[in-house]
């Protein structure tokens, strides 16, 4: 009972990990239909940004959190600009591949400049365990699955509550009708990838401060571990991403905690290709027919 | 001086010239219609004045400015607002929601106060569903919404693309009739229809399109009543 529970909450931090990052591919793909495989890496810079930011200018850790949420705001609002605002009108397998090539430039951009070595993330907050009938929880578990929440509800605020949650939702239901009541189409799409990449870049320092280890292709198998995710809530729902989000996490210590970790990364593969064949549009996705 | 000129305006929907050189006009406080056959042009028309497509030569003229080259959201601002063809309202937000985007451009709440009681008021049926979702609604409840949403903006001039498609007989007298109060409400109306008998006889004017240009011009009655019109659109 006790490493049930123990599992629970080591699989729910991971979770939450997960859930913020797939919140962007699903907000992404649910506005333009793109698969944003930079995504992971937008993960990694918001975690480098933390490592300096910790490092040289000492931040505390509230601060590095909300400037990686900035910067990584930022820099995918500038990809979508000059990577995929161009391809708007191009078939998707062009933006797909445009995506792919994002993705490497990061990674390798990022090993030019600052080297391919694994670093030590700053422990900006002393790790601290307690013991709670059995169940060793960190205080770094705790911050992890506090702050993902609280992203998450303010997320789901602003996407069912502001005008730009509002136009967001319109643009990815109905472009057309979006535009014929007066929504800036770019803009929008600008303010979903700003919204997206903020949890990547939190995620990104979180992950630091739970492994304390980064480098420039510690994206890589997250962001796809998080496209799994999306795809397992149902890719275009918000929800749908949170719960994906923390059942991968789960299943990902399961499999670790039954003596399995060689197959943990497969376990999540499995069911992707599962869910691809019984549940093509996820949980809480809708079986939306291609209009012709 | 008309609300809206437009002029020998030609537009390509992909590789097809489906408009080429049309001109007419709208006056203020008119119904105009547009009538003709499936790939007449029509819908490529009334997706140039509203902005979503863009034309390869001729003038829109709207209140004395030139509106050819404006983006749909100016073109919605300026107080021409589209209800498109199949309604295309939002799926998966509630009616209320809905309306509320219609008023996207508007940031006084008072005034989106008050377009939400105008529009209630013209469709009642749409207050009874305000939380429902919209795809839960009928054809015709669509169809009013999609006018109401329309309509939240205040426009000037309201645009609607086959408003009568897909509708139940009840549900097409009732639309006409509506039409009809919003034009006594000082909106001017351009209406397009394959429902050429409904559209005609609630129209001051209509032109009777063909193959992308002009064939006809008159007023309802005049085109109601004339032989070729007749045969052509009206079932003989």
């Amino acid at each position: 009972m006790t490493t049930l529970f123990q599992q629970l909450i080591n699989g729910l931090s991971l979770g939450s990990i997960y859930a913020l990052l797939a919140l962007g591919y699903t907000m992404v793909y649910g506005i333009i239909k793109l698969i944003n495989f930079a995504h992971g890496d937008i993960y990694m810079l918001g975690a480098f940004w933390g490592y300096y930011t910790i490092n040289y200018w000492h931040f505390n850790f509230i601060f590095a959190l909300l400037s990686a949420m900035v910067v990584c705001a930022a820099s995918g609002v500038i990809i979508e600009y000059f990577a995929y605002r161009p391809l708007r009108h191009a078939p998707r397998i062009t933006a797909l591949i445009t995506a792919i090539g994002v993705s490497y430039f990061l990674e390798n951009g990022m090993s030019y400049l600052y080297g391919a070595d694994t670093r030590d993330f700053p422990q900006v907050i002393k790790q601290v365990n307690y013991n709670l009938w059995g169940v060793r929880v960190s205080n770094i578990q705790i911050l992890i699955l506090v702050t993902a929440c609280l992203l998450m509800i303010l997320l789901q605020l602003i996407i069912k509550k502001t005008k730009m949650g509002r136009a967001m939702r319109a643009v990815s239901v109905d472009p057309d009708a979006a535009e014929l009541v007066g929504i800036n189409i770019n803009q929008t799409i600008s303010f979903t990838f700003a919204l997206g990449s903020s949890m990547a870049g939190a995620a990104g320092v979180l992950i630091g401060l739970y492994y304390n280890s980064i480098d420039p292709l510690m994206g890589m198998t997250p962001g796809i571990k998080a496209f799994v995710a999306a795809v397992v809530g149902g890719i275009g729902s918000v929800p749908g991403a949170s719960l994906g989000g923390f059942l991968i996490g789960l299943l990902e210590t399961a499999v670790q905690s039954i003596g399995l970790s060689a197959y943990k990364d497969a376990a999540v593969y499995l069911v992707l290709i599962i869910i691809l064949l019984v549940l093509p549009s996820g949980i809480f996705g809708k079986n939306v027919k291609e209009k012709v | 001086m008309a609300m809206l000129e437009v002029k020998d305006l030609a537009v390509n929907y992909g590789v097809i010239n489906a408009v080429k050189g049309v001109s007419f006009h709208i006056n203020e406080g008119e119904i105009v219609s547009l009538i003709g056959a499936n790939g007449a042009g029509k819908t490529t028309i009334l997706k140039t004045i509203s902005g979503l497509l863009k034309p390869v030569s001729g003038t829109i003229t709207y209140e004395d400015n030139p509106i050819q080259k404006y983006k749909a959201p100016k073109i919605v601002a300026a107080g021409i607002s589209q209800v498109p063809e199949g309604r295309h309202i939002f799926a998966g937000m509630s009616v209320r929601e809905n309306l509320q985007m219609g008023a996207f451009l508007q940031n006084n709440r008072a005034e989106i106060t008050n377009s939400f009681e105008t529009v209630y008021a013209r469709f009642p049926v749409l207050k009874e569903r305000i939380n429902q979702d919209a795809a839960t609604l009928s054809g015709g409840e669509q169809q009013m919404l999609a006018m109401g949403r329309a309509l939240m903006s205040k426009p000037k001039l309201l645009l609607l693309d086959e408003p009568s498609m897909g509708l139940a007989p009840i549900f097409i007298n009732e639309i006409f009739e509506i039409v009809k109060a919003i034009k006594e409400q000082d909106t001017t109306v351009l209406l397009i229809e394959q429902n050429a008998k409904k559209a005609l006889s609630i129209a001051d004017r209509g032109y009777v399109l063909a193959s992308g240009k002009v064939k006809m011009t008159g007023t309802g009655q005049e085109l109601l009543a004339n032989q070729d019109v007749q045969k052509a659109y009206l079932g003989g």
